[in-house]
């Protein structure tokens, strides 16, 4: 039998032109020829999730229907046939994110489940009371919420890299709080509600002087950025597959062989063991020592197929392609007068935050609705970014490779209409 | 703008979201509460100052959304000077308005008043908490035990 996502590999290429065809591309995405509310749906919460080729949805499909069996188990065809692809996947992701080796990558949930695997099993075992943990004043709460946890479990203490009112982190107070004490570095690489990036190769490179690992959290940058987990040199990085056109529920981990060798492993189950008798387990080597009981097998196949998807049309074409939407939407949402951004650091991509004078940012997110918009407002999980800014909430247009110029000016268009029902 | 929204952001709507009514403090309160939307950061406290029975005074105070703080302005005009269990009946008869299909409840609709301005909300899910979230902190407040009511409490809505 063949497998089949090298198949899929083929016609992922096939339909890709350079430079890149966005209406060709947007044939890819079945959702994206959807109305709303009468209109054509313009899409622009990719923060949130992104959108899933045809390739990927298919690929759920095609496993489903004639691939499914359980893998690591079986010396049957289906399950040695699944066990190929799940483990091809695996091999797709290390050189996705350019890991030395495949065992480095471990398949989670999300990024969520990645920083708490990484917090229970690392942090436990290496971080003591007294010992501090660093962070940003940008995080997500998922990197904030598991490091409180630990905190409260092993007595450590949290801190807190502050920024400016850029939305840039401030390096020279990251230097201060770099101590003895200090034990872990767990940082954003791309804030999902100001759009930030941040000089994480530096602040590594910084962490590493004193010996304390860093992970890095990629749930934003992974679909944005070309990322190199040996060039950045971080000891972790975390991604959520459905990010990354791939399915939910699925992400991975990476980590250096030999911290993941040093951790114990974070949950018991099947798979995870080589013996069990009721007296000892000996555990299973990397990866599977993290990747208890039967995992999420169809959605690894289909964020392999989401990778080729991405890979095919290009890491470097993608991030010109959203650098201009960036520029573009920062350049007609500043002309608009009522009209606010927030997060204006010089480096940026994938997400424009705004304000608008006395309206709030979910009366926004309705009427733009209506014209069949779909932008995020709230507090994007970051409450302590709305709060470093004294604002309640941020209305978001966050951009993938498929959106357009003429999606911005849609969004423009219906922000105009939102003043006009406001009478500002 | 589409008939939704017309019904959503009327004319009303937008008049006491711009220029709240019994936007203040009241000093000589006699209970107080706050209402909190931890989704979307809608947070308003309700200020009463009875008279035995009689709700003699009620006023707000906070920030949030154009329905919310709309919704908080016109529930103070519509409680002021009515009886604790008016209020309270008046809060149940809103809450099944803004909760369910208008068309299904004219009566309680007539009943309403200006109030009845809201009643478009129910055709937008995702925005009922933020036109009751000021009804729960006067109930809360009534009550009396002056607790912070969130929207993301089991019986909030």
């Amino acid at each position: 039998m063949r497998p089949s996502s090298e198949i899929i590999t083929k016609e992922v290429e096939r339909t890709i032109r350079t430079p890149l065809n966005i209406a060709r591309i947007r044939e890819d995405f079945p959702i994206l020829a959807q109305r709303v509310h009468g209109k054509p749906l313009v899409y622009l919460d990719n923060a949130a999730t992104s959108q899933k080729p045809q390739a990927v949805i298919d690929s759920l499909a095609r496993y489903y229907s004639s691939q499914n069996a359980n893998i690591h188990r079986g010396v049957h065809t289906l399950s040695e046939l699944a066990t190929y692809e799940y483990e091809k996947a695996r091999g797709k992701i290390k050189l996705f994110l350019n890991a030395s080796d495949s065992r480095e990558i471990i398949f989670v949930r999300g990024a969520t489940e990645g920083i708490n695997l990484v917090a229970q099993s690392y942090g436990k075992k290496f971080i003591k009371a007294g010992d501090e943990i660093i962070i940003s004043a940008m995080e997500h709460h998922s990197n904030i919420v598991p490091w409180q946890l630990l905190c409260e479990q092993v007595g450590s203490v949290l801190r807190v890299i502050p920024m400016n009112d850029d939305g840039e982190l401030l390096m020279d107070e990251y230097d201060k709080l770099l101590n003895s004490k200090t034990k872990f570095v767990s940082i954003v690489y791309l804030s999902n509600s100001l759009g930030t990036i941040n000089p994480v190769k530096d602040i590594i490179t910084r962490a590493h002087k004193r010996g304390i690992p860093v992970l890095v959290d990629g749930a934003q940058s992974t679909s944005h950025l070309l990322v190199d987990v040996q060039d950045l040199d971080c000891d972790f990085y975390v991604f959520s597959g459905h990010k990354v056109f791939g399915p939910t529920g699925i992400g991975a981990l990476y980590g250096k062989t030999a911290l993941l060798e040093s951790m114990p492993p974070y949950q018991g189950g099947g798979d995870m063991i080589s013996s069990v008798t009721f007296e000892k387990t000996t555990y299973n080597a990397l990866p599977y020592k993290f990747e208890a009981g039967t995992p999420n097998i169809a959605g690894v196949i289909a964020l392999g197929v989401a990778i080729d998807y991405v890979r095919a049309i290009g890491m470097d074409a993608i991030a010109a392609h959203e650098r201009e939407l960036v520029n573009y939407a920062t350049e007609r949402l500043s002309a608009t007068d009522g009209i606010r951004i927030i997060g204006t650091a010089k480096e940026k991509a994938s997400v424009v935050s705004f304000v608008m004078e006395n309206i709030h940012a979910h009366d926004i997110g309705t009427i733009v609705d209506r014209e069949g918009i779909a932008i995020r407002t709230g507090h994007h999980c970051t409450q302590p970014v709305m709060k470093r800014f004294g604002i309640p909430a941020t209305a978001r247009a966050s951009f993938a490779f498929y959106n357009t110029t003429h999606e911005i000016d849609e969004l423009v268009k219906a922000l105009v209409k939102v003043k006009e029902i406001f009478g500002a | 703008m589409s008939s939704g929204l017309n019904d959503l952001y009327q004319q009303l709507i937008l008049d006491h979201n711009k220029s709240p009514r019994n936007f203040r403090k009241i000093e000589k309160a006699t209970h107080n509460a706050e209402g909190y939307n931890p989704l979307c950061g809608d947070h308003f406290t309700v200020f009463i100052e009875m008279d035995g029975d009689v709700i003699k005074d009620v006023s707000f105070q906070g920030s949030g959304c154009a329905i919310s703080k709309a919704s908080a302005s016109m529930m103070t005009t519509a409680v002021k000077g009515t009886k604790k269990e008016e209020a309270e009946k008046l809060f149940e008869k809103f809450r099944s308005v803004v909760t369910r299909d208008i068309h299904k409840e004219v009566d309680d609709l007539e009943e309403l008043g200006c109030l009845g301005a809201l009643a478009g909300v129910a055709e937008f899910p995702a925005r009922i908490k933020c036109a009751s979230l000021a009804w729960h902190a006067l109930h809360s407040a009534l009550n009396s035990n002056g607790a912070v009511v969130s929207t993301e409490n089991a019986n909030a809505h």
